[in-house]
């Protein structure tokens, strides 16, 4: 009876055992991942190389010192955008590859807290890795930053994580039904949406529909809107107000998360009738 | 080694590289794959060299960043093309074993796998030249290209980081967790070194040296020089140096490369054999 009744036998459902599910797979996420110290060079060296190659490009062409802010900025938020392509869109395809993913679909909690805790994870985790770009690239380069309102810059920020990882998620359930190509799908990913998006340069350069559609990745307008808040000549080189940016990432991050939920469903109930939970597709 | 053995052996590995590049979809993605990566890339740099000109292109600095950024497409392609050849068979598709003890010499095959990649690089520098010829005026003009010195330059080169993606993939042999990253990290620190895209004058003058000591540097600089002549040598890196001088130095650092190379990959060989690692993965 006292086995029964003893904390590791209680049985959680409902909001417990969501919230639990949440914490557990974003444990390894925020925890395990810090172990491996080796991977925090590597996710800090890489960012960072692309960064000291555009800096110098812009130096060589001996651009605006506001530049080489914005490709600090950028190269920082890569790490977001990777982390999104590589540990959440293709995370359900990587854990179908090594035999996991059958386990989470048979286990009693919900994919969408799998998820959630995977994208809670991954941004805490990724915080970290962009704070020490920033840091790096800022000492570097010589960087300044004037912060005309921290409460909009966090909105900002906090507005375009939501949205990006809502985003992460309706891709990983996208990704499920991918075989190889998932590989291919998420390497396709990178450079494109750097260019489209305005990672190393302001968006309000691309004509203004080329930006408008791109508006669609939440770092777009994210990175618009911050680059506008932190620099003190960034309002000059802002696509749209900072207000409508927080407006319409409001509307992405609603859009991204409620899709994701519909979307995951949908995916999976295909999955398991067509058979390719279990099904590497190599 | 038998000659027969070595062919057989890269013919294959060629083959079966073409096979996994290409066959993941149909022909039209695969195109658009193999193509809209290194445009993308490129048009990353165009837009920031046209935002900062404002759209002057007629300047010496872009064909040279230009050039520069579509001939890096090769060191991208063939060097991290053969080491990742060890990451994709050990931990992806678990053969690596195999090919071990099948009848094939094992450094021909991991240079073999390179070549499908060589050929869809082949391609993206084609087009990234072919838009930046159409589209942006890259002075390149076929009369006026020097056709040997490009050719010698670029097989060199090919071969040069075929062999430099053979220490890769020797080092790769011995890591467990970060395989997938040593490629990259080492393209990506060449590409800062090399003087891809900007002069090398433009880095600290302390650290100005590793630059001199890439062969990528000079085979970027022949390239450039072949392709578009004194708009190449406008720059005060090399400037000092003639087309057969550089092309001395890339061969002496080429065969100094290939030769550290062959014997890095033979000793880490021995080391995977020894501790187990030829079939050892990680799940990461």
């Amino acid at each position: 009876m006292n086995a029964v009744s003893s904390k590791y036998s209680r049985k959680d459902t409902g909001w417990r055992l969501f919230l639990k599910t949440i914490i557990a797979r974003a444990y390894p996420r925020i925890i395990g991942q810090q172990r491996e110290v080796s991977w925090l060079v590597f996710d800090v060296v890489m960012p960072m190389l692309a960064v000291i190659a555009y800096v110098l490009v812009y130096r060589a062409l001996k651009a605006p010192e506001e530049y080489i802010g914005f490709v600090v900025m950028g190269g920082a938020m890569t790490a977001f955008w990777m982390n999104i392509l590589w540990s959440m869109s293709s995370q359900l395809y990587w854990e179908k590859e090594t035999g996991n993913l059958a386990l989470y679909i048979m286990a009693p909690n919900s994919m969408m807290a799998v998820l959630l805790g995977m994208a809670l994870g991954g941004m805490l985790a990724t915080a970290m890795r962009a704070i020490a770009v920033i840091l790096l690239g800022s000492l570097m380069f010589g960087v300044t930053y004037e912060v005309s309102s921290f409460i909009q810059l966090f909105a900002v920020f906090m507005l375009a994580m939501i949205a990006l990882y809502g985003l992460g998620m309706m891709m990983a359930s996208a990704f499920l039904l991918f075989g190889r190509e998932a590989w291919h799908m998420a390497n396709l990913a990178q450079e494109p949406i750097f260019l489209a998006s305005g990672f190393y340069f302001p968006i309000k350069s691309l004509p203004f529909w080329v930006a408008a559609g791109a508006s669609i990745i939440p770092l777009t307008l994210g990175m618009d809107a911050m680059r506008q808040l932190v620099f003190p000549s960034g309002f000059q080189y802002g696509f749209i107000g900072v207000q409508l940016e927080i407006l319409l990432l409001v509307i992405l991050s609603v859009f991204f998360v409620t899709t994701s939920k519909f979307l995951l469903a949908y995916v999976e109930k295909i999955a398991v009738r067509e058979g390719r939970i279990t099904e590497s597709r190599r | 080694m038998q000659t027969s053995t070595s062919w057989r052996s890269f013919r294959m590995a060629a083959w079966l590289g073409w096979l996994i590049e290409s066959n993941w979809t149909d022909p039209f993605l695969f195109a658009v794959y193999s193509i809209v990566k290194p445009l993308s890339g490129a048009a990353i740099l165009v837009i920031m060299y046209g935002i900062i000109t404002q759209g002057n292109y007629d300047s010496a600095l872009f064909p040279y960043i230009y050039l520069g950024n579509a001939f890096y497409i090769y060191v991208g392609a063939v060097m991290t093309g053969v080491s990742w050849a060890v990451v994709d068979d050990r931990e992806h598709y678990k053969t690596l074993k195999y090919m071990y003890i099948a009848p094939i010499y094992i450094p021909v095959y991991l240079l073999g796998r390179g070549v499908a990649r060589f050929i869809t690089g082949s391609i993206a520098v084609f087009i990234t030249i072919a838009a930046g010829v159409l589209f942006l005026k890259v002075p390149l003009h076929f009369a006026d290209i020097n056709w040997i010195l490009f050719i010698v330059t670029l097989i060199l080169g090919v071969v040069m980081l075929a062999l430099l993606g053979l220490l890769l993939a020797g080092i790769t042999l011995t890591v467990a967790r970060h395989e997938g990253f040593i490629g990259e990290a080492t393209a990506g620190v060449l590409y800062i070194f090399s003087g891809a895209v900007f002069p090398l004058d433009v880095l600290p003058a302390w650290i100005r040296p590793i630059g001199y000591f890439m062969p990528t540097t000079y085979w970027l600089e022949l390239l450039r020089r072949s392709l578009v002549g004194n708009v190449a040598q406008a720059f005060p890196t090399l400037a000092n140096f003639t087309n057969m001088e550089i092309l001395g130095i890339l061969l002496g650092l080429s065969i100094f490369f290939g030769v550290i190379s062959v014997q890095v990959f033979r000793y880490c060989d021995g080391i995977a054999r020894e501790r187990g690692l030829i079939d050892h993965t990680t799940n990461y």
